[in-house]
């Protein structure tokens, strides 16, 4: 449906005496304001006197044209588009797992399109046998699903110095989940045969940045994956079609997509992604360097900076944790800046490593307040404060920036990020 | 060990190795031998030690023109970027309120430079450069920066001996550094900001 014919539809509709038009929860007060307390007899809709659509109206489903707005964003245009990032509309969605097309990106030279029938991946180095797979191969190996989170290491990285977007999606979205599919890298090494002085493996893109991060050979016989589909499909081009890396819980740069090349070695290969990038500065000026894990962390998703609650009464506060380490144990929920927590309702399933979802009941009286989630993990690791990472690591860190987030809620409803 | 232990000891490794040979012999036999000529046009990393550099040389006169006809539209004539990364500068700011991260301030490795640009570099068109203009651009970043004198020509053999600045500047990862406690009724209630 065009722009225009949803707009006709929705007139239609509100001149047939409908209540209210759709909309989101979080539907602004004007929006919301416009047809509230009309006590009117309902009508029977348009369209439910007439038929629909016709099957394979899309052959590949698309979203309700009233959805349009949830989509992907950048925070703005690169001077190299294909090197940015969009994000994954977190305050729109529901439940632990992003749809594809929601997933988040981070491309450093633009999304190539390539051919599975071309596509190769070659395994060499400190391996017994050099070889070179085809996709077909590939796929006839044993193959595992599992949902895991993955997240960018910059994902808040704005908020070192405070509060840096006005908007959860800008926040925290470059975060997803997904159910990934592919082959254990485990069962590909058996087939090379790694010789026992191996200790890191590189992991080569066949895109135009050639992306490489070492790995060290514990995590790719621990639980690495070669991934060629997620969420039940195909990858898209957008996240490494037709084959990518998959580390658990570590920092997403290192899931290497468009796969082309594994090597062998001893020594981490020191690439710039793992030196001049993806390096996290300290006061002192050191870095540190191999950061892989992605600490434990949550945040609310409703009611964000991109939500305003429109009057007082009942909500359900609802979020997201995390945590590269294994599984959540709790998240505890305050809705006055911090004094007092209650333990949030985590949705199951809990999966090691994966989204958690958290929701607590919660009644507005219209003051002013402050909404913040704090994780745990299974190790006992307790989500920091900002001033606790800032403590210990500065404010040019850049990345791994996991501290508790503060939503402001205002008199008037809007909900704001700020930093207690 | 009692003999008859150590016969059952030996019993086990055999079978042990049985098992192991037995798996080797099952391999899934998926994909084809690799042949190092097959892989050389794929096989470009170049590791901190020098190793995968390719023959070839380039000096900074030479880097000096590949650099101002391919890369300073993006880097600006003298490294100092805009639109992208700056290159050069930044030496002494890393433990500042404003540091700056560039190849003469931050990176480790100038093998790093060599791999990077020769296979990203120039964004436009990347895997372009021949080896020696690699070569030629990397020793002009790093006469720059001041790492290599003007008359520098650098090859396999050379550019793994420039130390560069920042070499000692990496630590290992310390996390968790932190250690927040769960409290159920924290002290000193936060006062609500303002906006």
């Amino acid at each position: 449906m065009t722009g225009s014919a949803k707009n006709q539809a929705r007139r239609n509709f509100l001149r047939a005496g409908g209540a209210l038009a759709g909309g989101a929860l979080a539907s602004t007060a004007s929006a919301a304001g416009a047809l509230a307390g009309q006590a009117q007899p309902l009508e029977v809709a348009p369209w439910s006197k007439t038929p629909g659509e016709p099957a394979l109206w899309h052959p590949y489903g698309q979203p309700s044209p009233f959805e349009d707005k949830v989509v992907r964003r950048s925070r703005g245009a690169a001077p190299f588009p294909g090197a940015n990032s969009s994000m994954t509309p977190l305050q729109d969605l529901f439940g632990i797992i992003t749809p594809t097309g929601l997933v988040f990106e981070r491309h450093h030279a633009g999304i190539p399109l390539i051919d599975p029938a071309q596509h190769r991946l070659a395994v060499h180095g400190l391996v017994a046998r050099p070889t070179l797979f085809t996709m077909d191969d590939l796929v006839r190996l044993p193959s595992v699903s599992r949902i895991h989170f993955l997240e960018c290491s910059g994902n808040t990285g704005r908020e070192w110095k405070g509060p840096g977007t006005a908007s959860l999606q800008f926040s925290h979205g470059l975060l997803s989940c997904c159910e990934w599919t592919g082959v254990p890298l485990s069962v590909l090494l058996d087939e090379v045969g790694v010789d026992p002085q191996a200790a890191w493996i590189l992991a080569e893109g066949a895109d135009a940045a050639g992306m490489t991060r070492s790995i060290p050979i514990t995590k790719a016989l621990d639980d690495a994956l070669l991934v060629y589909a997620q969420n039940g499909e195909r990858l898209r081009p957008e996240h490494g079609y037709p084959l990518r890396l998959f580390l658990p819980g570590f920092e997403g740069n290192m899931s290497v997509k468009w796969l082309r090349r594994l090597k062998v070695g001893r020594e981490p290969f020191m690439s710039r992604e793992e030196t001049a990038k993806y390096t996290d500065s300290l006061p002192d000026g050191k870095a540190r360097q191999f950061t892989f894990l992605m600490e434990t962390k949550s945040v609310i998703t409703f009611p964000a900076p991109d939500h305003r609650l429109r009057e007082q009464g009942f909500y359900q506060i609802a979020g997201l944790a995390w945590t590269g380490r294994g599984r959540i144990r709790r998240v505890d929920v305050s809705t006055d800046g911090g004094h007092n927590w209650q333990q949030a309702r985590l949705q199951e399933p809990v999966l090691d490593r994966a989204l958690t979802r958290f929701t607590l009941p919660w009644r507005w009286d219209g003051a002013p307040t402050v909404l913040q989630s704090r994780a745990l993990d299974e190790t006992g690791y307790v989500q920091p404060t900002g001033r606790q990472l800032v403590h210990a690591r500065g404010v040019e860190s850049n990345y791994h920036f996991n501290a508790i987030q503060s939503w402001k809620v205002g008199t008037d409803g809007i909900i704001s990020n700020v930093q207690v | 060990m009692c003999r008859s232990r150590r016969s059952t000891l030996m019993a086990l490794l055999v079978a042990m190795s049985m098992v192991s040979s037995m798996s080797r012999a099952e391999r899934l036999g998926l994909g084809q031998p690799l042949p190092e000529t097959q892989l050389a046009r794929w096989n470009i990393d170049v590791d901190a030690q020098g190793h995968g550099l390719p023959p070839g040389r380039g000096s900074v006169a030479q880097g000096q023109r590949v650099y101002a006809q391919t890369c300073a539209a993006c880097h600006g004539d003298k490294g100092q970027g805009n639109p992208a990364d700056t290159l050069v500068g930044g030496r002494g700011s890393l433990a500042t309120a404003k540091p700056l991260k560039t190849i003469g301030s931050f990176w480790p490795y100038a093998t790093t430079v060599f791999d990077f640009i020769n296979r990203a570099m120039p964004y436009n068109a990347p895997k372009s450069l021949s080896a020696d203009e690699v070569y030629a651009v990397t020793a002009y970043l790093l006469h720059l920066n001041g790492i290599v004198t003007a008359d520098t020509v650098l090859d396999a053999a050379s550019l793994p001996q420039v130390r560069m600045p920042n070499r000692d500047g990496f630590i290992a990862d310390t996390r968790p550094d932190t250690s927040n406690v769960a409290c159920q009724q924290c002290p000193a209630p936060a006062a609500v900001p303002s906006q």
